[in-house]
């Protein structure tokens, strides 16, 4: 083996190796957490890991496929209604999770459609997420009263619809799973969706995806239609978003048009920028770090959640613009130069800390 | 035009036919009628003054630009107003005046992406191996191409364009910011490209030119000036008087 290839294959292992150690660490939160917290201790966790595929959602579309969607929320909110009509009207969760999904998906590929195949320019894209959003926002609120329902299920406006039953076992409705099965529902679908984004980036696919993020003229150049590979990672994010909306609704039990509102995407696009932009383990830091924060905060009351937030986000683009997970691992990789000269450690020579895309 | 027996017509047909080829941006005509024809495994060199036409010509060949009349025939396909996906795909790589580059991926990724589509992986990355080979960018694999000096960028982009496997080569500058050594193995390595593929090149180092050309077509003010073998376009007064000045008799 030349020191060439052995410097790639390390690279390799290197991607590998922290892909396994988060799995295994996202397995070991999962099932070691219900030993050691009460019932309650869980309940306030669930919503840690539920943010945090949202976040995970947010991070692909913005950090990987560098679409600035300002209005994932829009996809949350969309499972999350989408999930409590159907499981309500079906009386089983069996299909009301993959419709919760599947809708999100469906509104995000024509919305995405006219976006991309329409030529408009990534500072409108956010500008129409963001208000498309905000339509779907005033749009459920505006639904009081017995005349708008879906099924046997009334809206509710700005009441939303009460009473959603949780998640049961597949095709078998009498069977609803207690706070600690919906615990690891959502813990699975975290390290699914996780899991899946990273089989996409290592995918062809998502290499593309990455390519059109640095240079879309390029991309178009060697062949590649961006628009569609565009429109394809969109679709997914709205989808991991849609997911999420379904564990929310699971998690709070009642859902609200408040899924749809601004701070709900402010707040994933903070997670991201706090936890690292361009990573999958950023954004899950940042959800968890952050909602815990306003978990706490709120708790507290003594400092306005929104403000705190406020100030976490012009503190870290000022200071750590490139968020903590990059910083983290730049200060590793330095460390490892440092002792790479003062050893002379040939397994390393050729490993260049320049190399992207490994996480 | 009428052939009466479609074989050897076939075989006739030009890589590269432009028809009449206009580009007007409002009032000014930056493209003015041109005909340009090349063959198969042709090297072909465009020179001319700065806005002389010469990368708005090559973004209509590649689709950047939808042309505002004519045609442009590649192998009797119809390409003029594709768009830039479709014409890549049909066997047109082009490396751009300006490096477009996937700045935060490293070197050989950035030549992987290319290589890789509708191709199994094992064959991609022997095209990579290859191509990096090719452009002595071996050693400098892993680094990120947005740190890399402009002329490494240029010949990144160049392995970019040969690990597309093209038909049809352009290079606008491809000489641009390079060292004296850097552009005499350039322009080593563009006539060993032309031996399988064929070449459009945009230059204004005569140096370069004179090292590589055959024919040269030269544009000016939109149009077709000349279009000769290099000794004479280069000994030629209108070309003199409207581009090179007095320094073609250095």
């Amino acid at each position: 083996m030349t020191s060439h290839s052995l410097g790639r294959f390390l690279d390799q292992y290197r991607g590998a190796g922290s892909f396994l150690s988060v799995c295994l660490l996202l397995i070991l939160v999962m099932f070691g957490l219900p030993l050691f917290v009460s019932t309650f201790g869980l309940l306030q966790v669930t919503i840690l890991a539920v943010m945090s595929i949202f976040a995970l959602s947010q991070g692909f579309v913005w950090g990987f496929a560098g679409i600035m969607s300002f209005g994932q929320a829009g996809f949350l909110g969309l499972g999350a209604y989408a999930y409590a009509v159907a499981v309500i009207n079906y009386g089983d969760s069996t299909l009301a999770v993959p419709i919760s999904i599947i809708l999100s998906m469906l509104f995000a590929a024509v919305m995405g459609y006219f976006m991309f195949y329409g030529r408009i320019s990534d500072a409108y894209v956010g500008v129409i997420t963001l208000t498309v959003s905000v339509i779907l926002f005033q749009l459920i609120n505006s639904t009081s009263g017995s005349q708008y329902r879906i099924g046997v299920v009334e809206l509710g406006g700005f009441n939303g619809i009460p009473a959603i039953p949780p998640l049961n076992l597949i095709g078998d409705p009498s069977r609803p799973l207690d706070q600690t099965g919906i615990w690891y529902a959502t813990m699975g679908g975290l390290l699914l969706v996780y899991g899946l984004l990273r089989f996409i980036l290592m995918s062809r696919f998502g290499r593309v995806v990455v390519a059109i993020r640095e240079n879309e003229t390029r991309a178009q150049l060697i062949g590649y239609d961006p628009r569609l590979f565009k429109l394809l990672a969109f679709v997914t994010g709205a989808g991991i978003a849609g997911l999420a909306g379904c564990l929310y609704v699971n998690w709070a039990g009642y859902i609200s048009p408040g899924v749809f509102a601004l701070t709900m995407s402010a707040q994933a696009i903070i997670f991201v920028l706090v936890g690292g932009l361009g990573t999958l383990l950023g954004p899950i830091l940042g959800a968890v770090l952050i909602q815990w924060l306003i978990n706490t905060i709120g708790d507290q009351g003594a400092v306005d959640p929104g403000l705190g937030l406020g100030i976490i986000l012009v503190a870290f683009v000022l200071l750590f613009p490139k968020g903590i997970v990059p910083l983290v691992r730049a200060a590793i990789q330095q460390v490892l130069t440092w002792r790479k000269r003062n050893v002379g450690s040939p397994l390393l020579a050729d490993a260049d800390p320049l190399q992207s895309g490994a996480e | 035009m009428t052939s009466p027996n479609p074989a050897p017509a076939r075989k006739l047909t030009p890589l590269l036919e432009a028809r009449d080829v206009t580009m007007k941006f409002g009032g000014v005509t930056a493209v003015d009628h041109v005909d340009l024809v090349l063959n198969e495994v042709e090297l072909r060199c465009l020179i001319g003054p700065n806005g002389a036409g010469k990368s708005t010509f090559f973004k209509m060949l590649t689709g950047q630009l939808r042309p505002s009349g004519g045609s442009i025939r590649f192998r009797g396909n119809e390409i003029g107003g594709a768009h830039p996906h479709e014409i890549a795909r049909r066997g047109v790589g082009i490396k751009t005046q300006i490096p477009n580059l996937f700045d935060g991926l490293s070197v050989r990724e950035n030549v992987f992406i290319a290589a890789a589509r509708r191709k199994s992986v094992a064959r991609a990355t022997a095209i990579v191996d290859e191509a990096l080979e090719r452009l002595h960018l071996t050693d400098i694999a892993g680094r990120e191409v947005g740190r890399l000096a402009h002329g490494q960028r240029q010949w990144v982009e160049l392995a970019t364009v040969l690990a597309q496997e093209p038909e049809l080569i352009l290079l606008d500058e491809p000489a641009a910011g390079m060292t004296k050594v850097e552009v005499e193995r350039t322009a080593q390595l563009i006539l060993e490209i032309n031996r399988t593929h064929a070449v459009v090149v945009v230059e204004h180092d005569m140096q370069f030119i004179r090292r590589i050309a055959k024919v040269v077509t030269v544009f000016n003010q939109g149009k077709i000036l000349v279009e000769d073998h290099v000794d004479r376009v280069l000994a030629d007064e209108r070309v003199r008087n409207v581009y090179l000045g007095n320094s073609i008799s250095a």
